[in-house]
């Protein structure tokens, strides 16, 4: 983990300075090339509902329309307010309980060998699988759908986080050692730090899954929440409405994925060289 | 006074054979001594300097500070910067202090006095391996260590900047009276820098030979003085390099 750079001077340190001018052309231009990807999006749609003449293919404006009467009537941010409360709790269960487990794997050697099987067989159980387990066993309530998303999820955060513990490099953790630096700075300063990078990983493709878990879930055993909307709406063959909380539910995670996830992950990486 | 007594060290290869590291290795320093610790690559030298630090839980050895068992009061400067990439420069240095508030402000005051004022909150990856080595012999200073051991740490700079950092150890050493362990394969290093040399043997390494060294400070690895005292020693045992003693000098140890 250590960083040589021989070569590198003082003007090194200068480098900070100059990253924010020559890229000055380069958000504009991105935010032309997303903005053009979405339109062409709409425009693909808005052809293929022309062509196809079908109340099962909406017109995006149809769609659109209903999200504003959805979100008018508060039906939609109801909706979603649960299904994101379920998302966020399951999600830093599934996050805290993984990591700790992979960390402790990618630590010691014995513990590793004994999970391993658990591991391979928590990888492998279909989530459908799960989903009916903890209803039958739990009863069909919030606790049981948090607790059968994080079983789901926890396997992939231990795999992840196994990797970066085992990828710690001991060289830092002796100088830590050799000038006895206390238990808890060295897990916050020393450790973690190095576990980051995987930890975010983890993280990503965790908002990805859990999400989409949370709505079968909530399918399966609920009575509140977008998967549970979008049941009642494939009872009617509401194409509509199915696409506009999608759409919504979607967007959403696209924006936290946005407005948290990349700027915390750019604070926490902002020392490694460009 | 630094006592360190070593049994025995063994370590296991790839194939699980056990080799012999170190065996009654006997090493002692005075309060403020500068020892350097010469011998061939692969004698036991890092292997020694772990023991002393306490590095090494396997090996069957007693390290005594002053009579007590070592404490926090020990610094270490290896063979690379080893420097957290994710922290500053400051906070690299106050990793290693136990007081925030006031540990914050003497590391400021020290980087300050090496000249790494400019770079307190660079990351290291920004910095030279000169300067990187710079904040690492900072780090090892910060904690005002009773001992401080080090494990050939200019090795792979150019000599200018060796020089520098060498210059800057003896100044803190003197500044501060550590008891400095610094183990080197560079004799005209050991020459410029120790009050008393330890040749070591190839493994398992033991004291083959102690020397003192009463050139007077400052002095250069490239100054006269140093060569003349360079020839002599190996006119004297041609294989002291590679840790053979033709007149071994062991009752030196204990002046």
């Amino acid at each position: 983990m250590s960083r040589r750079s021989d070569g590198a001077t003082t003007a090194g340190v200068l480098a900070n300075s100059e990253r924010s001018g020559s890229a000055g052309w380069r958000p504009q231009r991105d935010t032309l090339i997303r903005g053009a990807s979405l339109l062409s999006f709409l425009l693909i749609w808005q052809v293929a509902a022309v062509l196809a003449q079908d109340t099962t293919v909406p017109y995006p404006a149809v769609v659109f329309s209903r999200i504003g009467s959805e979100v008018a009537s508060m039906a939609l941010p109801h909706h979603l307010g649960v299904t994101l409360l379920r998302v966020a709790i399951s999600f830093a269960v599934a996050m805290v309980i993984g990591a700790a487990i992979g960390i402790a794997m990618g630590r010691w050697p014995v513990l590793d060998r004994f999970l391993d099987g658990w591991l391979v067989l928590g990888l492998n159980i279909p989530a459908l699988v799960t989903i009916i387990l903890c209803y039958i066993w739990f009863g069909l309530n919030d606790t049981a759908a948090i607790v059968a998303v994080a079983i789901n999820k926890i396997p992939t955060v231990v795999v992840t986080v196994r990797e970066g513990a085992r990828a710690v490099d001991p060289r830092l953790m002796q100088v830590a050692h050799a000038y006895r630096v206390s238990q808890r700075r060295k897990f916050l300063q020393v450790y973690l730090p190095q576990i980051y990078p995987y930890l975010f990983a983890a993280a990503r493709a965790g908002l990805s899954l859990i999400w989409k878990i949370v709505l079968v879930v909530e399918l399966l055993g609920r009575s509140e929440g977008i998967g549970f909307q979008l049941n009642v709406f494939f009872q009617f063959f509401d194409i509509a409405g199915i696409l506009a909380y999608t759409l919504v539910f979607a967007s959403v995670v696209l924006v936290i994925e946005a407005l948290a996830v990349r700027p915390l992950e750019r604070r926490l990486n902002r020392w490694r060289p460009h | 006074m630094l006592e360190v007594h070593v049994e025995e060290k063994r370590y296991a290869d790839r194939g699980g054979r056990h080799h012999l590291a170190l065996r009654e290795l006997r090493l002692t320093a005075r309060d403020g001594e500068f020892v350097c610790l010469v011998g061939p690559s692969g004698c036991g030298k890092s292997t020694l300097l772990n023991i002393v630090g306490g590095l090494d839980p396997d090996a069957r050895a007693s390290v005594s500070l002053d009579g007590r068992a070592r404490g926090r009061d020990i610094g270490f400067m290896f063979q690379e910067p080893r420097l957290m990439p994710w922290l500053t420069v400051l906070q690299n240095v106050c990793l290693v202090l136990e007081a925030v508030g006031d540990g914050e402000a003497r590391a400021t005051e020290l980087l300050e006095a090496m000249d790494l004022g400019e770079v307190l909150h660079a990351f290291p990856g920004t910095l030279s391996g000169g300067m990187q080595r710079r904040v690492a012999l900072a780090r090892a200073f910060a904690i005002e260590p009773k001992l401080l051991l080090m494990d050939e740490p200019f090795v792979s700079l150019d000599a200018p900047t060796a020089a520098r950092l060498r210059e800057m150890l003896i100044a803190l050493w003197q500044r501060q009276r550590t008891t400095v362990v610094f183990v080197t394969h560079d004799l005209r290093e050991a020459l410029a820098l120790a009050d008393r040399i330890c040749f070591l043997s190839p493994s398992p390494g033991r004291i083959v030979l102690e020397q003192a060294v009463t050139l007077p400070r400052p002095r250069r690895p490239e100054s006269p003085e140093v060569g003349r005292l360079y020839e002599e020693l190996l006119s004297r045992d041609p294989d002291l390099l590679a840790g053979l003693a033709a007149h071994p000098q062991e009752d030196l140890a204990h002046d």
